[in-house]
């Protein structure tokens, strides 16, 4: 599925109501609802098989007496380079924690460019070596690549596509349909990073701000988390359309409700001021190194003790818990008191005056 | 209709045409036209709308607001129903330490 | 003082609640004008804490809801043009036009663009001198400044490529043909803080002696909201009828004059249709004779325009607060977020939208196709 990671006020998705869509529109891509029927309504049905039905990150594979998981994903986007990454990070790591969401240790990655006519090579060998970096980093070898080059104003830049393969330890069974009530709802860490770190240098809305992309392989966490116990029973990366995308799907998947705190979800001052003034919701913006987890509410103590000891999860927090109530939703309790639903994004937000 | 915002002005370009300024949100610094509060000096708060400062931002007032907000809450205070005894007790568990 | 979070604290917000709970003896019904507002209360969950006598009716003040079907129409048509820059605010992207809406026009590679300031519009024109650069001047009084300022600049600079599609609305003569409408249930208005900002409050006394009905001039944070209701309570149980002003730290008496004087000099007054209301006599702002040359519906032949709302759709009478959104019968079934009629059920704040969410929140379970997971 393509990755469209922020809102894109020049070149923007589609959260509009028109829903016989005869032509493709940005939202298909968005990662809401109309990614949702894109896949449902087309590819599904052309493919046919029971393995996508699971609708996860990444499939999870029998092969060879191993379980494999294998996960592909595209990457788009403007600007290529950003406030603490580039698009090349966001390959490596987004593929890589795509497969860290079903448990896997991830192994292997493919590497496909589409380019420009006219970009400068040095463009090109700048995100190259971002992937090289970041795929030592995650600990995973880039084994296999392909180019292609499409002519001047067919593309926007540099496109890169992934894919990647790692297997999954024993006894680990990851995935959306098993979120229980009771369970903890943790987030890994300070939301809206990336989003409103590529929206302050995006064309026609620059704005000054001091924070970074939070972009990171989260393949190491996952399996700290995994030595306190295999029994966590969703992960999930909230890319597009943030974490209330993620819940969202978690919810639906399960038959489940999600009842979050407000005050308890880490959104930095710097990220709550930014979408104050464009009009947007830090629940809807994208994160490229954040994780969602359910866990049983006996192992969450240990859980999230493990997580803060790691790097990369050392802002974790409880933000809430799965429920029997409303199933299928996500509600949060508001600072003051009330609570309000968060419904799942129809396509991206726009910035709003009203 | 009115998503506007509170910010700080950090700098005034005189010579721009139409007067702007950089403004801070709370870490988030932004352009915008200062035409309509002309007057305005570094530091002050101004309201922003789709780049356009719409008012100055008076603090007497927000400040007469909050204790006005307080005021209620004491008189409240005074009969308090269960609940707020309880969340009371909850909060001051020593005896006469109450601040009125 | 940062003006922010001082004005979102739980406890003060708290002893609010409980003055009004202590106030309020019999029902009473109150208008927030804004869309701003709207959101804010549904954000915090504000109507949900309120005693169950006050009820919210959630207002015209949101461009979304009444941009006339006409004008949605004009923009797609000159938005459409292959010489065209057709630039917005994010608001009116996903607002449907009579047969699509400004994403389709760009899907069929239209050049629409979301900008953050009309400023930006103005830049783009001066970059693109060969295109003709659209500006969709929505909105109600608060944006009329930058709007008015944007033309204002583009005439100095002599620019022959900027033109304003301009849809303008002013919130008073919105509130008093809210109020003559026969079946009213509206007895009091929270008056839109940042409109009166630029617009001061002169316009409201006639209004409130008239129609006897109390309007408190309020503000967008939780507890400004609060004393806004407060502040209306307070009058209609004492059977008051005044024009109060509970966001002093942002509002004059006489507004902004000097964005007031430019409004003057750009704008004129004129009868707007409001999508879903009918046409207001006075309610809207059009180019004045002086700029008449920057307005895009005199640059692009656009007159032949003629649109039709969906019959079953009874937005008009939600947004007067003549019916609650479920008395309609398309609500929840013809009518959803994912397929709506009217603009209401476009926005999560449209009042429409608003009680869809909340409706599905109460039910036990959701029906087999709601549930499909996505990936």
């Amino acid at each position: 599925m393509a990755e469209q990671t922020v809102v894109d006020p020049a070149n923007w998705s589609c959260p509009a109501p028109i829903r016989d869509q005869p032509v493709v529109v940005m939202g298909h891509g968005g990662g809401g609802a109309l990614s949702a029927e894109l896949i449902e309504q087309v590819f599904a049905p052309a493919y046919g098989n029971a393995l996508l039905a699971g609708m996860t990150d990444s499939a999870v594979l029998h092969l060879g007496g191993a379980r494999l998981a294998f996960s592909t994903d595209s990457y788009v986007v403007r600007p290529l380079f950003f406030p603490g990454g580039c698009l090349g990070d966001l390959a490596v790591n987004g593929t890589v924690n795509d497969l860290a969401m079903s448990g896997a240790r991830p192994a292997y990655l493919s590497a496909a460019f589409v380019l420009e006519e006219g970009v400068e090579l040095t463009v090109v060998e700048r995100i190259a070596r971002a992937m090289g970096a970041a795929a030592e980093t995650a600990g995973v070898t880039i084994a296999t690549g392909d180019t292609k080059v499409v002519e001047s104003g067919h593309g926007d830049g540099v496109y890169v596509t992934t894919a990647g393969v790692g297997l999954v330890p024993e006894r680990v069974d990851i995935r959306p349909q098993r979120a229980r009530p009771g369970d903890a709802v943790i987030v890994s860490g300070p939301i809206g990073l990336h989003g409103v770190a590529v929206l302050s240098v995006r064309e026609g809305l620059e704005f000054g701000i001091e924070i970074a992309s939070d972009t990171a392989p989260l393949a190491d966490l996952v399996a700290t988390m995994l030595d306190v116990t295999p029994d966590i029973h969703v992960l999930r990366d909230p890319t597009r359309g943030g974490l209330a995308a993620s819940l969202n799907e978690i919810a639906r998947a399960s038959g489940t409700g999600v009842q979050l705190a407000e005050r308890a979800i880490p959104v930095p001052d710097a990220v709550a001021n930014a979408c104050g003034f464009l009009g947007l919701d830090p629940l809807y913006v994208a994160n490229e190194g954040r994780l969602v987890a359910f866990v049983p509410p006996t192992e969450a103590d240990a859980v999230l003790a493990a997580m803060r000891a790691h790097p990369q999860g050392a802002g974790a927090v409880v933000v809430g818990q799965c429920v029997t109530e409303h199933p299928g939703m996500v509600v949060v309790a508001t600072g003051l008191g009330g609570t309000r639903v968060v419904d799942l994004p129809l396509g991206e937000q726009l910035p709003r005056i009203c | 209709m009115c998503l506007a915002v509170p910010g700080r002005v950090v700098s005034i370009d005189d010579t721009a045409d139409p007067l702007t300024g950089l403004i801070d949100f709370g870490g988030v610094q932004k352009q915008a036209c200062l035409e309509y509060v002309s007057d305005v000096k570094v530091g002050e708060y101004v309201i922003v709308h789709v780049g356009f400062a719409l008012q100055r931002l008076d603090e007497e007032s927000a400040l007469a607001s909050l204790r006005l907000f307080e005021e209620l809450g004491l008189l409240e205070e005074e009969f308090g129903d269960a609940w707020q005894q309880a969340a009371r007790q909850a909060a001051q568990p020593t005896e006469g330490s109450e601040v009125r | 003082m940062k003006y922010l979070d001082e004005f979102n604290d739980p406890k003060l917000a708290r002893r609010l609640l409980d003055e009004i709970r202590a106030t309020v003896t019999r029902p009473w019904a109150l208008m927030e004008v804004c869309g701003g507002q709207t959101h804010s209360i549904i954000r915090h969950g504000i109507d949900q804490l309120l005693p169950e006598e006050v009820e919210l009716i959630h207002g015209p003040g949101c461009p979304v809801c009444v941009t006339p079907l006409e004008c949605i129409d004009k923009a797609l048509e000159i938005a459409a043009r292959p010489d065209v820059i057709f630039c917005s605010f994010g608001d009116m992207l996903r607002v449907p036009g009579t047969d699509r809406d400004l994403f389709r026009v760009k899907g069929a590679g239209g050049d629409v663009r979301v900008v953050y300031s009309p400023l930006d519009a103005l830049q783009l024109a001066r970059r693109h001198p060969g295109k003709q650069v659209v500006f969709f001047a929505i909105g109600f009084e608060t944006t009329a400044p930058a709007n008015a300022m944007a033309v204002h600049q583009a005439k100095r600079l002599g620019l022959a490529n900027f033109t304003l599609l301009v849809s303008h609305v002013r919130v008073p003569p919105a509130i008093e043909a809210i109020m003559t409408a026969p079946a009213c249930r509206v007895q009091g208005f929270l008056a839109a803080g940042h409109v009166c900002s630029v617009m001061g409050m002169a316009e409201y006394p006639g209004l409130a002696e008239r129609h006897r009905v109390p309007v408190v001039v309020t503000g967008f944070e939780p507890l400004d909201i609060l004393e806004g209701i407060r502040r209306t309570v307070g009058q209609l149980e004492r059977g008051e009828h005044r024009v109060e002003n509970a966001y002093a730290r942002a509002v004059r008496a006489d507004g902004n004059p000097a964005a007031i004087r430019m409004i003057e000099e750009v704008f004129e007054i004129t009868d707007r249709n409001w999508r879903g209301i009918g046409r207001i006599p006075g309610s809207g702002w059009r180019l004045s004779e002086a700029y008449r040359a920057f307005d895009a519906e005199h640059r692009f032949d656009v007159t032949g325009i003629r649109t039709e709302e969906p019959a079953e759709c009874r937005a008009g009478e939600v947004l007067q607060g003549l019916i609650k959104p479920t008395d309609c019968a398309a609500f929840g079934t013809s009518c959803t977020p994912r397929t709506p009629l009217g603009a209401t059920m476009v926005s999560s704040e449209g009042a429409c939208a608003a009680y869809y969410l909340y409706r599905r929140m109460s039910e036990p379970a959701l029906p087999r196709e709601e549930m499909n997971p996505v990936g």
